[in-house]
């Protein structure tokens, strides 16, 4: 969670007017950036980070001292080479590592738990936008993100549709699904259930949801990785012990596994903040915004599209990325697709996966060849 | 770049909208990008051949002809180009509907089995042919409804569409089909190129 001091932070003073009603302003958004702005400012790459990222994109995260979650994608030489584009992050409205979240105090000084606003992907991107007046920036040479970085993608060139030249959305979907939702709840429930959540006042009751956030993380975690996956990691493994203990404790390598990343993620992650961004996944359908025509989301903008899918993703399977590209083909837009076969399941996006790195480095360097 | 592709070019003029279906590595659509300014799109159902797309800089979506042309709006292109590859559909007749709807006018290119070489290799070798343009064997094969110059061009026929240009080739030699030659181009061309419209 945000202690750290030396976070970038731009406090935005323009009012936001949010999906809820409610407006916000003198707000802070925390960034990160990587690598250099040049001077014709056209080698900045805006990456969207997905539900529990944040601006930390690479190199050591100083909340968390462990690798950014992008490391593989973005850094010197690498798929978003940082020695050639400038890249920028910031935490999205509503988390908790220094971006306006449940976590700030409202005006009164009161922390905001619960009676922050909520929000949604489409407030997300309008909030980040102002990183571009921030910098100076006229446009956008690529944005991109996986997940829910994928889903602020198509909102941003749906809202900005001049501002960036390529667009790259990377196992992600136009419109959460039933069962989106579903494990979503199912998180939800697992923070809410927990009695130190305290109605989202846990902090000035000095208690923490922790169980209740590591079962929500645990919960998804199995849903960003495939059968096959975690069949060959783990298999039916036992965690160091020669047979079964007849117990509830783990035995199984699986159950040691998840409960690890439950324990981790409590201590960089804000149970309110994790209902609220889930919440804003949720609520993302970006064709019901156009009448239900997702075609007239994009039909404004001359942005090159590069679409990205991986075969053992059943979280944002490749047919719903794919009905983007069907959608921007129906109105001619510039559009390529390629699935990615990998076992590693939704996590394909931020793990090493050759073929996912080096489409994504060629499509980058050859459009930027083609400035 | 073989000459098949030269005369496919030579059929488009500059600055169109193209799509280039089962492009394969893009060499094709490299060739009309650079040399004739065209707006370019390919459609390739090999995820390797998608790569090598990207990594020349081509706009590749990954899919199947039979199944995800019908994503493209009616006459969305000013040429869609199928080579050699129709008879290796499942359903060839509905992927030639589906090249005139989307393209105001197609070029399809057929490996020709009426060919001198591929009859005298059934009759006197009495083995399935295998020649340059046909070369794999009966059972690792794509194609499923090979057909000669003279069916190609009957079949095209029956279904009105219309054909402005008819090229036979033979190596180098390109030369022109019509009704009264049908039967000796049917003979002595290895590949059709049919320039179409519906």
């Amino acid at each position: 969670m945000n202690t750290e001091k030396n976070i970038k932070t731009l406090i935005v003073k323009k009012p936001l007017k949010l999906d809820c009603g409610k407006t916000i302003k003198d707000f802070p958004i925390a960034y990160e950036t990587y690598g250099s702005l040049n001077s014709k400012k056209d080698n900045a790459i805006l990456v969207f980070h997905a539900l529990t990222g944040d601006q930390y994109v690479t190199g050591i995260n100083p909340a968390t001292n462990k690798e950014g979650w992008w490391s593989y994608a973005v850094g010197p030489d690498k798929a978003i080479d940082t020695n050639k584009y400038f890249v920028i992050c910031s935490n999205v409205i509503g988390g908790c590592m220094g971006s306006y979240g449940p976590s700030h105090k409202d005006p009164d000084q009161k922390i905001f738990g619960t009676n922050f606003p909520v929000i949604t992907i489409n407030d997300m991107v309008n909030a980040q936008y102002n990183l571009l007046d921030h910098f100076g920036i006229d446009k956008l040479f690529s944005i991109t993100g996986g997940s829910m970085g994928g889903m602020q993608v198509l909102q941003f060139i749906s809202n900005f549709p001049d501002k960036s030249k390529t667009v790259i959305p990377i196992a992600t979907t136009s419109s959460h699904s039933a069962q989106n939702i579903a494990f979503n709840e199912l998180g939800r429930q697992a923070i809410t259930a927990d009695s130190n959540w305290k109605d989202g006042n846990y902090t000035s009751n000095k208690t923490n949801p922790g169980k209740g956030l590591a079962v929500a993380r645990m919960a998804a975690h199995i849903t960003y990785l495939s059968k096959k996956g975690l069949q060959e990691k783990f298999g039916r493994k036992l965690q160091e012990r020669e047979d079964l203990k007849f117990g509830f404790d783990a035995d199984f390598q699986i159950e040691s596994y998840l409960r690890y990343q439950g324990s981790v993620f409590v201590d960089r992650f804000d149970a309110n903040s994790y209902l609220y961004i889930t919440r804003a996944m949720d609520y993302f359908d970006l064709a019901k915004q156009f009448n239900g025509n997702l075609s007239e989301a994009f039909k404004n903008t001359n942005a090159k599209f590069f679409i990205i899918s991986f075969t053992s993703d059943w979280l944002y399977p490749t047919q719903e990325n794919k009905d983007i590209v069907i959608a921007l083909n129906s109105i001619g837009a510039d559009v390529g697709f390629v699935e990615i076969e990998s076992d590693k399941g939704h996590d394909s996006f931020l793990l090493d996966v050759p073929d996912f790195l080096s489409a994504l480095k060629n499509f980058l360097d050859k459009s930027y060849e083609e400035n | 770049m073989k000459n098949e592709f030269q005369v496919i070019a030579d059929l488009i003029e500059k600055d169109k909208k193209v799509l280039d279906v089962g492009c394969a590595d893009g060499t094709l659509m490299k060739f009309l990008k650079d040399n004739k300014n065209i707006n370019i799109r390919g459609l390739e159902i090999s995820k390797e051949r998608v790569q090598e797309c990207i990594s020349k800089g081509l706009t590749v979506i990954e899919g199947n002809a039979e199944k995800d042309l019908k994503q493209f709006p009616n006459k969305s292109f000013d040429y869609v180009i199928l080579s050699q590859t129709l008879q290796a559909f499942l359903n060839p007749e509905l992927v030639l509907d589906e090249l005139l709807r989307v393209g105001k006018k197609a070029i399809v290119t057929i490996p020709n089995f009426g060919y001198w070489k591929v009859r005298f290799h059934l009759l006197f070798k009495g083995t399935m042919p295998i020649t340059k343009t046909l070369p794999d064997e009966w059972y690792n094969t794509p194609n499923l409804h090979m057909c000669t110059i003279k069916d190609f061009f009957h079949f095209v026929k029956s279904k009105d569409i219309k054909i402005f240009k008819s090229l036979a080739l033979n190596n180098l030699n390109k030369s022109t089909i019509n009704e009264s030659n049908l039967g000796v181009k049917n003979l002595f061309a290895d590949l059709g190129i049919f320039l179409i419209e519906k």
